[in-house]
């Protein structure tokens, strides 16, 4: 078994509506000196094989076809064995 | 129009910041005057509604944002010094924000946004909110996908002793229990205020029941409670 960890974030060139928000409420909140802030996924589940390489394929397919949408999103992940 | 004055306060992203302006100044006559959320002076307001929507897109969390505009270190000083303070949704998360009042709003129980008429049972009539309806149960209009109220057991007991519960949902006669209830907030809790009862925060939109073309007039209830005991306050 494996636990998959997968981080999904806005391509960098994209308009993050989200960030820019929140960044503005931390300036409303006197903080002055963060920029760039980027809203993005943490995705955790489980794997239930003990074959690495089908445990890796099926956590791609999983991020590629649902949890990003890779018109917009980049996806990293890392698999851990438990 | 009356000598009471209502300050509506706009955040980006309110959409029922009109309505309540249309309800209290159009429909019931009551001064009304919009308050930008740049601006600090609250226009000299006797009561100031914090209005329902999606203030800052509730990108974070909903109202966690909002609760930094400007105009909130006003409302806040303004209800910390007794001012009447009234949250719609939106507007009652952020009161839990600002700390004004206490506990937390999650998603809605069956991770559906819910909009409908409701029933709500009235706890506590001994507040300026509530002390002149002449009804027991009212109906008001739900629009929430946010609206799971949340206290821990240490607050829930302090909210029931200190009468800090004003609305709980119901059955049209009252009956409080879990069918009842739309969003599975924790004692099917609607609507709190604070120890001193001058700040109010409820998730239905009293300000959508006040126009009779709408079929229900139950909201402009709880505007004229607060509105006849101002007055009485002011001729006192």
């Amino acid at each position: 078994m494996f636990i998959a960890k997968v981080i999904i974030k806005r391509r960098p060139t994209i308009l993050d509506p989200a960030g820019k928000a929140v960044e503005q409420g931390a300036k409303l909140l006197g903080i002055s000196n963060v920029s760039g802030t980027r809203i993005g996924k943490y995705i955790e589940f489980i794997v239930n094989t003990d074959d690495k390489s089908a445990a890796d394929n099926e956590v791609k397919i999983y991020c590629e076809k649902l949890l990003s949408n890779p018109i917009m999103e980049d996806f990293e992940y890392t698999l851990e064995e438990i | 129009m009356s000598k009471i004055k209502f300050g509506v306060v706009t955040f980006p992203g309110s959409n029922c910041d009109y309505d309540a302006f249309y309800a209290i100044n159009n429909v019931l006559g009551y001064k009304t005057e919009l308050i930008w959320h740049k601006d600090t002076d609250l226009k000299n307001s006797d009561v100031i509604v914090l209005p329902g929507g999606f203030s800052y897109g509730d990108y974070l969390r909903t109202g966690a944002i909002a609760r930094f505009s400007p105009i909130m270190d006003s409302v806040i000083d303004f209800a910390l010094k007794g001012g009447f303070v009234l949250g719609i949704c939106n507007g009652f998360q952020i009161l839990l924000e600002a700390g004004l009042l206490p506990g937390v709003m999650l998603k809605n129980e069956s991770l559906k946004f819910v909009c409908k008429n409701i029933y709500l049972k009235i706890i506590n009539r001994n507040t300026f909110f509530t002390n002149k309806l002449n009804k027991d149960v009212i109906k008001l209009p739900i629009k929430h996908g946010e609206g799971n109220y949340f206290a821990d057991e240490k607050t829930l007991n302090e909210l029931e002793e200190n009468d800090q519960i004003i609305f709980k949902y119901a059955s049209k006669y009252g009956e409080i229990s879990a069918k009842y209830n739309p969003n599975g907030s924790v004692k099917n809790i609607a609507g709190i205020s604070n120890r001193e009862k001058n700040i109010l925060g409820l998730m239905p939109h009293p300000e959508n029941a006040c126009d009779p073309i709408l079929g229900n007039t139950d909201g402009s209830l709880i505007f004229s409670s607060l509105v006849k005991n101002l007055l009485n306050l002011i001729e006192v």
